[in-house]
């Protein structure tokens, strides 16, 4: 079993699962249990303001959508930061840090954009013991109308202030969490980090409605009949935070900042994506709403063995490795050709590939009378749609083409040199190889 | 009250509440949630292979996902627009041997999506709305005898009535429904779901429908032919076939459809008697249906001897695994010889045989089980042809079910061609209404 031991900013925990702010880290009761069971750390649920809790809506809080069986993908909700006394709460964040001295924890907090404000909660934070603060400007509904949360996220100026509070009034790591409904996720990391933050923490829940009732017409959920936009999150938003962490990752200005992933991790293989990618850590939160605190279990003997497969002995080991593969179109190689290939033994004859090719792509997939399903070289493109639509992992393949080979498509022999758009005849910009 | 194992023949083998128990569904319906579980796993395939296998074109992959996409309205009227008995065939269709053999998760996971018990449930959810969902074309003025109210008729009749044909159904039994009333396991259609199936389906209008009228007996196909623009056969095949065995008319021997149809119509099962010993000679889904009956009826031994090899078996390995779960003992490669006893049957003697490469031979061992109740189960025959042309000991049709005299079509387990399913002579009556639709409008 490879260590997972992770030291994020120099906060160690047994491994690099973390509970994101979310209602599962709401109170001590369910923050003891996810310890219990196994999680390495927790950023308890956003901590506002001295005075009367915010109030959440009585009615639905949550809208989801499905896969088949009814699995969920993604998850909406217009839940606010805790609706309990800040004291209760700092109270039981020192009660259970003293317990769990092991264990990262980090207070999340968001009060209004006033640095009074900043200057009046953080020695109480302080004072619990806890590992860091992580500053919500993620929260995309409720409290942005209140001009905090994603509010703050959205405006560069406004993080890199309030991160610089932070700093002056607080001694131990400030992680900034962004918020992913802006268009360059790179502007709100940089002024974290010209702020002093230590780390970024993303991505925040997206805007979303996840559905309409087409008998009252309300969006969902709905709550008597009127709907407001939510925060969307789980396995459906991992493709767009994978994406905005690698901007981060590998952008001049913010690369080396540190970053813990979020954004629908449901499994160890979710959890190594993030990490190769740059995250020193993972916070979960959708999965556990979904399956309970006990999937922690299935992640830590998941990423422990994939990385004695590897040869990985830390976590530190995996961060950011696949970084320098991430690049942008402009330089892809062109040269590059690859052919799909259908494996008849595993192939169980549903033709999805075929009608995929058929109406959507090059009609490189031939259909015999009996229903074996060939591709044609010299059409394919290699698009990939045949391998995404197959229900049969592997069953169909992509298969490089040699050096040397002719491509039956194009009639061109297949180059061994790498070649990309800024030099091809066909763009008018290219530069010339020197 | 006897029990399963007082001598003879003997009604009441068993309490009402466990007869009641025993022939109660088989497979008991979906509901909503669990359609919507097996719904998702349909992957929608193309040119799907089901499709193919169903002998009436169901559109499956579509209709599945209106089911899945919460329209089970829509996906019954997909099932009906191709199979109107859709509801019945739900019920009996060798699914095993047809869409769910060829569904590709059968061959991905061995286990194939429940693509007859989805289509009951799109069937029921709209037929327990008690509206008919077709409505018929103008009037043509055309008139049509469709004879038998079977699947083959009941389907012919439907479809010329849609396109405006005013369709006269004669029927030999007292009621309609042909081999759906009178030849399927209790459990397979329960809740008198024939009788209801065949009500609803007239509900289209157009169709008139005279009982105890027999071809051959009560009808000449010459008087039909003059008094009906077209003629539809689809009278079935009301004989049965002999053993061929010593003592057959000893008491006790009797024919396994009428034993079936006695048991369909019967209000009391305790009042319907079955041997303590039964012995089903057969390997149809006749036999299987005799057999697993008497079980569930209380006897106590009930064996099917068939003559050949089980790969020969005409009943689905999942018809015969049935049967052995409910205790039948299967019996291959034997063959009746002599069925002995003094008045009433009291042994059968079975000669084993082997195929020898030139035929079923009879090794000339037998063996000898002890019987009050044996069941025959080989097969049935065409009763009358009408002088129309044959082919083999069926009517002679062409694939549009036309027969060798004009304006008449033959459909059904009569006519040649096809399995002899509820499923294919549905396909068959379709399609000959469609064909005569054609002539009467040309």
């Amino acid at each position: 079993m490879a260590d997972l031991t992770t030291n994020f900013l120099g906060i160690k925990s047994p491994n690099p699962f973390w509970l994101a702010s979310a209602p599962p880290t709401d109170k001590e009761y369910n923050v003891r249990r996810a310890f219990d069971a196994g999680w390495g750390g927790v950023v308890w649920k956003t901590l506002g303001s001295e005075g009367p809790p915010v109030v959440n809506v009585n009615g639905p809080r949550y809208g989801a959508i499905y896969g088949a069986d009814r699995r969920l993908l993604g998850l909406n909700n217009i839940e606010l930061i805790t609706d309990r006394p800040l004291q209760t709460n700092l109270d039981e964040i020192k009660r259970v840090k003293a317990d769990y001295p092991d264990r990262a924890m980090i207070v999340s907090i968001m009060v209004p954009c006033e640095e009074q404000a900043w200057k009046d909660i953080l020695p109480r934070v302080q004072e619990t013991g806890a590992d860091g603060i992580e500053l919500n400007f993620g929260c995309p509904h409720g409290m942005s109308e209140r001009g905090m949360g994603a509010a703050v996220g959205q405006v560069p100026e406004y993080i890199e202030m309030v991160t610089r509070w932070c700093k002056q009034y607080y001694d131990k790591p400030v992680i900034v969490k962004l918020t992913p409904n802006i268009t360059d996720i790179r502007q709100p990391a940089a002024a974290a980090m010209r702020g002093g933050a230590d780390a970024v923490s993303l991505i925040n829940t997206i805007n979303s409605i996840t559905s309409v009732n087409l008998d009252t017409m309300s969006p969902e959920p709905s709550i008597d009949g009127k709907g407001s936009h939510g925060g969307y999150c789980g396995p459906a938003v991992k493709p767009i935070a994978l994406s905005m962490v690698s901007e981060i990752a590998r952008h001049p200005e913010t690369r080396g900042l540190a970053i813990s992933g979020i954004g629908g991790v449901t499994t160890w293989r979710d959890a190594a994506e993030y990490i190769s990618l740059g995250c020193g850590n993972v916070q979960v939160c959708t999965a556990v709403m979904t399956y309970g605190f006990k999937i922690v279990q299935e992640m830590i003997s998941g990423l422990s063995g994939w990385m004695d497969e590897k040869g990985y002995t830390s976590v530190e080991q995996v961060v950011g490795r696949a970084i320098p593969n991430v690049t942008d179109w402009k330089y892809l190689n062109l040269n590059y050709v690859a052919k799909a290939k259908i494996n008849q033994d595993d192939c169980i004859k549903c033709g999805r590939c075929y009608a995929a090719c058929e109406d959507t792509s090059h009609q490189a997939i031939a259909m015999s009378a009996d229903r074996t399903f060939t591709v044609i070289d010299a059409e394919c493109v290699a698009c990939n749609l045949c391998v995404d639509v197959c229900p049969v992992e592997n069953c169909i393949t992509m298969e490089a083409m040699q050096p040397g080979q002719v491509d039956p498509r194009t009639g061109k022999v297949v180059q061994k040199e790498y070649a990309n758009w800024t030099t091809h005849p066909n763009n008018p910009g290219a530069v010339a190889a020197e | 009250m006897s029990n399963p194992m007082t001598p003879g023949i003997a009604a009441a083998r068993l309490p009402a509440e466990t007869l009641a128990q025993n022939f109660a569904d088989l497979h008991a319906p979906l509901d909503r949630h669990e359609a919507r579980v097996a719904a998702d796993r349909c992957y929608f395939c193309y040119d799907a292979p089901c499709v193919t296998a169903c002998p009436t074109s169901i559109d499956i992959p579509l209709f599945i996902r209106q089911i899945s996409t919460g329209t089970p309205d829509a996906a019954a009227k997909t099932i009906f627009d191709q199979n109107i008995l859709g509801g019945m065939c739900a019920r009996v269709c060798p699914t095993e041997d047809l869409c769910e053999q060829a569904c590709v998760r059968e061959a991905a996971e061995g286990k194939p999506v429940e693509i007859g018990r989805l289509q009951r449930y799109a069937t029921d959810t709209l037929m327990a709305k008690q509206s008919h969902p077709y409505s018929r074309a103008a009037p043509t003025g055309k008139t049509v005898a469709v004879v038998g109210a079977g699947p083959a008729g009941l389907a012919c009749a439907h479809r010329l009535a849609m396109y405006g044909h005013d369709v006269t159904i004669f029927d030999a039994q007292t009621k309609p429904g042909g081999l759906n009333e009178f030849g399927i396991a209790a459990y397979k259609s329960t809740d008198d779901f024939a009788a209801r199936e065949v009500d609803w389906l007239m509900g289209i209008g157009g169709i008139t429908l005279q009982t105890g009228k027999a071809l051959g007996r009560d009808l000449s196909l010459d008087a039909l032919a003059g008094d009906f623009d077209a003629v539809f056969l689809a009278v079935g095949l009301g004989g049965v076939n002999a053993l061929q065995a010593a003592g057959e008319d000893k008491d006790g021997v009797r024919n396994a459809v009428d034993f079936i149809a006695e048991l369909r119509q019967a209000s009391d099962l305790t009042s319907l008697p079955v041997g303590r010993d039964v012995v089903v000679i057969g390997g149809g889904m006749t036999a299987v249906d005799a057999a697993v009956q008497s079980k569930l009826l209380g006897a106590q031994n009930v064996t099917i001897a068939y003559r050949r090899s089980r790969d020969a078996m005409s009943a689905s390995r999942y018809e015969q695994d049935l049967a052995a779960s409910h205790g039948v003992r299967l019996m291959f490669n034997v063959q009746p010889v002599a069925i002995h006893g003094n008045g009433s049957v009291r042994e059968v003697e079975l000669e084993y045989t082997a195929d020898t490469g030139a035929g079923l031979q009879g090794t000339g061992e037998t063996i000898r089980l002890r019987v009050d109740q044996l069941f025959k189960a080989i097969g049935q025959t065409l009763e009358t042809g009408a002088g129309l042309a044959l082919d083999g000991r069926k009517i002679a049709v062409t694939a549009a079910g036309r027969t060798s005299r004009a304006g008449v079509w033959a459909g059904g387990d009569c006519a040649s061609g096809g399995d002899d399913l509820t499923v294919t002579a549905v396909a068959e009556g379709r399609d000959a209404a469609m064909d005569i639709h054609a002539a009467l409008t040309a």
